[in-house]
Formats: C-alpha cells, sequence, structure tokens
C-alpha cells in the first residue's frame, strides 16, 4: 500500500568502489553539501532522461571520487582545468550533456582563468560550483571565496582584506559576460534553499539539453569540518554570514530568448582535411622532416628483443635525466616512431631525484606510464634499488657503475655497467654522463641509429661547444659498447 | 497516546549503517517525527530514526540528507505522486 516517493536516483552507483569492500556512503563528512548536491544532479539526470549521454568532469578538491558515485561517464581533470576538458568534450561529442563539477579553490583560484574564458565563449556546458568559503581537502585554508574575517587555517586572526583582498563573487563576475545564458547562486541551509538549489540544477541542464548554451549554479554549501562546526551550526553560518556577501538569487537568464544551437565544433576532424598520413604531415609543415610510414627496424637493425621500449631513466636532479629521456623522444619521433616522454620530479632542480618515462613504438601508445620498462637507465644507486624489480623478465638495465658499487642482484634481465660519469669527466664534464649512457644503450641495441640522435641534439643544444661535448660522450658511450663486445661481453 | 486507528500518509525507511548522524533530517522535518538514535552505528554515529509514527511523505528528509542511498521515503499510493 506504500510506493517508494524517494529513493537513491538510478544515476548514482549502488555501491562505491573506492575502498575494498564496496562502501555504500559516500567519503564526504557529516553534513557536507556535496552530498546533497550530488542527489540533486543525478536526480535531474534520471528525469531528465540524459544518464546514457551525460559526462561528468570530476574536479580537484573533496569532489575528486565523484566519477565513484555518478553512473554516467566521467573524467577527472587537472586542478582547476575542468572547464577546458569540459570544452573538448562537448565539442568532440556535441550530443553529450557535459557537467563540470568544481568547488571554489578548483574554480575560483586556480581555475579562475579557464571558467571565465569557457563561460566568456558560451560554451554549450553546465558548471556546478560548490562554494564552501574554504579549501577542504586540503585541511581549511582560505580560498579566494573566504568571507572577511572569516578564520581558515592560513588566516587565524580572520581574512584582513587588506592584506588577502576581497572574496570572489563569481556569479557576479560571469554574469558581467556576454556568453553565459543562465547563471544563478543557490544553497543549501533550509528546506526551502535546497529545493530551490534542487530547481536551479534542473534547469542548468535543461538549458543545456536544449542547445541555449553556457549554464552555471553557484551552490553556498555547508563544509562543518573546515569550519569547525556542527552540521545545524553551518547551515545558520550560511544563512548568517554567507548570504551577506553571496546574496541568492538570478544573476543572468537569456535561455528564453536566447535561440538553440548546435554545439560549435571544431571544423572537421583532422582525418577530413588529410585523409593520408602524408597529408597530415603536409597539413603540419613537417613534410619530408618526419616519415609517415617508419619500418621497423630502421636502416640499423634492432634485434627483435630491443624493439618497441619502455624506458625508465632515473637520477639525481642535474644529472639529465629528464633531458636523455626527451632526447630519445625526440629522435624516436624524427624516425617516425610513436613517442611519448613523460617526466617525474620533485620540485627540486638539483639534488633530488627525477625520472621519466619514454616509450617508442611502432605503434600508437596507449599509456605514457611505464611501470614496467624493458629497459631501465640508473644513474644513481638510489634509483637503481627502487626500479631493479620492476624491469620485466629479459629485459635491460643499464647503470652508472662509476657512482653505483652495488650490481644490480637479478639474473634474469641483461645488465650492462657503464662507467659513464668517469668518463664524461675525462672528457670535459661529468654533466654529460647522460650522453655517454644514451650512446651505450644505442650501441647496445641499435634502436635508433646515432644519426637520428645527433640531428635531435643539433636542434635542441645551441651552444655550440655543448652540442660537441655531449656528441663527443654520445660516441664514446657507443664505443665503449663495442671495445667491451670485442673483449667478449655480449 | 498515538491513535492507531489513523493511517499515515508516508513512512520513512533509513539504513542505518549509510547514516552518518549529521542531524539535518531532524531538522528538515516538518513534523518532527525523526530523532537521533540513542544506540551507535557500525561506522560509531548515531543513526536518524523514525519514531514509527506521523510521517507524511512530504521528503524533505530525502532532500535535506547528505547520502545519497539513507533515506527512502515512501507515500500512500493515493498520495504517491511527486510533488
Amino acid at each position: 500500500m506504500y510506493v517508494r516517493a524517494y529513493e537513491k536516483p538510478k544515476s548514482i552507483y549502488g555501491v562505491f568502489e573506492r575502498k575494498p569492500g564496496d562502501p555504500r556512503t559516500t567519503h564526504y563528512c557529516p553534513g557536507c553539501g556535496h552530498g546533497n548536491v550530488h542527489k540533486y544532479i543525478a536526480e535531474a539526470i534520471d528525469d531528465l532522461g540524459i544518464q546514457d549521454r551525460t559526462i561528468l568532469i570530476s574536479p580537484v578538491g573533496c569532489a575528486v571520487f565523484a566519477y565513484y558515485y555518478f553512473d554516467v561517464g566521467n573524467i577527472q581533470a587537472a586542478h582547476g582545468r575542468a572547464p577546458a576538458v569540459a570544452t573538448a568534450v562537448k565539442r568532440a561529442r556535441p550530443e553529450s550533456i557535459v557537467i563540470s563539477y568544481q568547488g571554489d579553490g578548483d574554480l575560483a583560484a586556480i581555475g579562475g582563468n579557464e571558467i571565465l574564458h569557457a563561460a566568456n565563449r558560451g560554451e554549450n556546458i553546465t558548471v556546478f560550483f560548490i562554494n564552501n568559503a574554504i579549501y577542504g581537502m586540503t585541511g581549511g585554508q582560505m580560498a579566494p571565496t573566504t568571507l572577511p574575517g572569516q578564520v581558515t587555517t592560513t588566516t587565524p586572526m580572520g581574512r584582513a582584506p587588506e592584506r588577502e583582498g576581497f572574496p570572489l563573487r563569481v556569479s557576479e563576475l560571469l554574469a558581467s559576460l556576454e556568453g553565459p545564458t543562465y547563471i544563478e547562486r543557490v544553497a543549501l541551509f533550509d528546506n526551502k534553499s535546497r529545493m530551490r538549489a534542487r530547481k536551479a540544477i534542473r534547469k542548468a541542464l535543461q538549458v543545456q539539453l536544449e542547445g541555449r548554451g553556457f549554464s552555471f549554479v553557484e551552490i553556498l554549501s555547508p563544509c562543518p569540518t573546515g569550519w569547525g562546526m556542527t552540521p545545524a551550526q553551518a547551515c545558520e553560518w550560511i544563512q548568517r554570514e554567507m548570504l551577506r556577501y553571496f546574496p541568492l538569487g538570478v544573476f543572468k537568464d537569456i535561455s528564453a530568448t536566447r535561440p538553440s544551437a548546435p554545439t560549435a565544433s571544431h571544423q572537421g576532424k583532422l582525418t577530413d582535411l588529410a585523409s593520408s598520413p602524408e597529408e597530415v604531415l603536409a597539413l603540419l609543415g613537417l613534410e619530408g622532416v618526419v616519415s609517415a610510414h617508419p619500418p621497423w627496424p630502421h636502416d640499423v637493425d634492432a634485434p627483435a628483443r630491443y624493439r618497441n621500449p619502455r624506458i625508465k631513466i632515473a637520477g639525481f636532479g642535474g644529472q639529465g635525466v629528464l633531458f636523455l629521456g626527451r632526447l630519445l623522444a625526440e629522435a624516436g619521433m624524427r624516425q617516425g616512431y610513436h613517442v611519448c616522454w613523460l617526466p617525474s620530479y620533485g620540485p627540486e632542480m638539483r639534488g633530488g631525484t627525477a625520472h621519466c618515462h619514454v616509450t617508442i613504438s611502432g605503434e600508437p601508445i596507449a599509456s605514457p606510464l611505464v611501470s614496467r620498462p624493458s629497459v631501465l637507465i640508473a644513474m644513481n644507486r638510489p634509483s637503481l634499488e627502487r626500479f631493479e624489480p620492476e624491469v620485466i623478465p629479459g629485459g635491460v638495465i643499464l647503470y652508472d657503475s662509476s657512482l653505483i658499487s652495488m650490481p644490480p642482484r637479478r639474473t634474469d634481465v641483461e645488465v650492462l655497467p657503464v662507467p659513464a660519469t668517469r668518463m664524461a669527466d675525462r672528457l670535459g664534464s661529468a654533466k654529460a654522463a647522460n650522453m655517454v649512457a644514451l650512446g651505450a644503450y644505442l650501441q647496445l641495441t641499435h634502436v635508433l641509429p646515432a644519426e637520428a640522435v645527433i640531428a635531435a641534439l643539433e636542434r635542441v643544444v645551441e651552444d655550440r661547444s655543448l652540442l660537441e661535448l655531449n656528441v663527443k660522450s654520445l660516441r664514446a658511450g657507443m664505443e665503449y659498447v663495442s671495445a667491451r663486445r670485442e673483449h667478449g661481453a655480449p | 497516546m498515538a491513535d492507531e486507528t489513523v493511517v499515515d500518509r508516508g513512512r520513512v525507511e533509513i539504513a542505518e549503517d549509510l547514516c552518518k548522524g549529521c542531524g539535518l533530517c531532524l531538522l528538515a522535518c516538518p513534523v518532527r517525527v525523526l530523532v537521533l538514535a540513542e544506540h551507535l552505528n557500525s561506522y560509531g554515529y548515531h543513526p536518524a530514526r523514525y519514531l514509527g509514527r506521523g510521517c507524511t511523505g512530504c521528503g524533505v528528509c530525502y532532500y535535506a540528507c547528505p547520502e545519497p542511498a539513507a533515506i527512502t521515503v515512501y507515500r500512500r499510493e493515493a498520495a504517491a505522486a511527486r510533488v
């Protein structure tokens, strides 16, 4: 006799595979507004019948895990970049409904530029902006939206506008632009305000569905943990303090008069403009620079076990491991292979550790990450210790034997010790050790012709004497391996 | 003393182990039929509890609750059309 009237929206998963044990609760704190907004968005997606074509862009912040909750297409963007990602998704797939979900640290601070321009372009996307006047995830620091006088961990005496500036009223700011169609600020503090928020969220999606342009809903949302309050106090604080600075209301709505228009997509795909690899290269001005059909192996024969290498190069910052990787990728690209270079380093310019991932392949590369390298070039001991276990059986470990006294323990890989730093030092500078290692690697594997690497060097190294040192060191590394072979080493 | 002959318009079900005890549903409920339980749930929160009488099925607690699946509100068939 009773029927379900209000229940979990279908667009929210039944279990959240975020942690083992398949929890059915979110990771949000008690009383946090994110859950409410998730619910209202999911309910609107259900009711509008757009679950199968909705793509939600998660931010950086507490809502970073939104993809564990929404049973729709999901992408997680770099901090603040969700509107740029949403723009790309919408233009590539104009039939999709694209939602950018962002907090105030993400949207108003680091992403201030992205949101401003996406709004100004009138992108046919929907942005939900959760404003809780604080950086929640990182522990309650001052955000651009923090109220004057508000105490945060970085404004322990309260935000002082003369020192930290004034809170940004993002809705008002965006409403001054020509581009947007619908902008409203709502809040979550009592029943009436929640129903108003629910309605605004629904309307924003409706605007996009009808192709009427950029829709934006700012939601003043409780952060009991960040504010150091109970959930009930947090709701009161929104009403008493936040509303004074962030008035609720519709700041712009031209949805009734703006004509429905299909999403501006790109002027055809690249493949429409150029159907063959030769035409693509001509279009990019790379005719003759890059060969369109790379044979593998190239003019130098690389034994099959060395082809399509997945390389990890690691050492101290300042040893040129990132440059080594870039050079390999650059040379591989000039030979017409698919290449990928992914650096990974700490904030230190010198003294820290750095490593990079390089893939050179005859096939398109699916992932830039090299978690199981076929080649490890280790320029210092911590790097060898850290990455030795990752190398695949039958792979290659090349290490700088002038700095690493403990050779690798692995017996199922090919090990090549090269006294790179000592050799480079004798040639003029220990800094060219990376080039010695590279030369040794090339001579061992013949993956790329030395000429391709030298051509790449000539392009990136402007200083004449430095170029000479690099080339000399490269050749020394090659000769070292040749000489080693003559003495019976593999 | 509750009148046993009155049939409530609604009923609310709270999944005890999904509740974080924030109490927002209690404050939202216009007829005050929700309380926080004395006992703790498996996460260590006092979960919200329906007193068992008087729910109107208005759904306000559902919209106040931040957990997607913690609250389900039922209505008597005749009154089931959603507002």
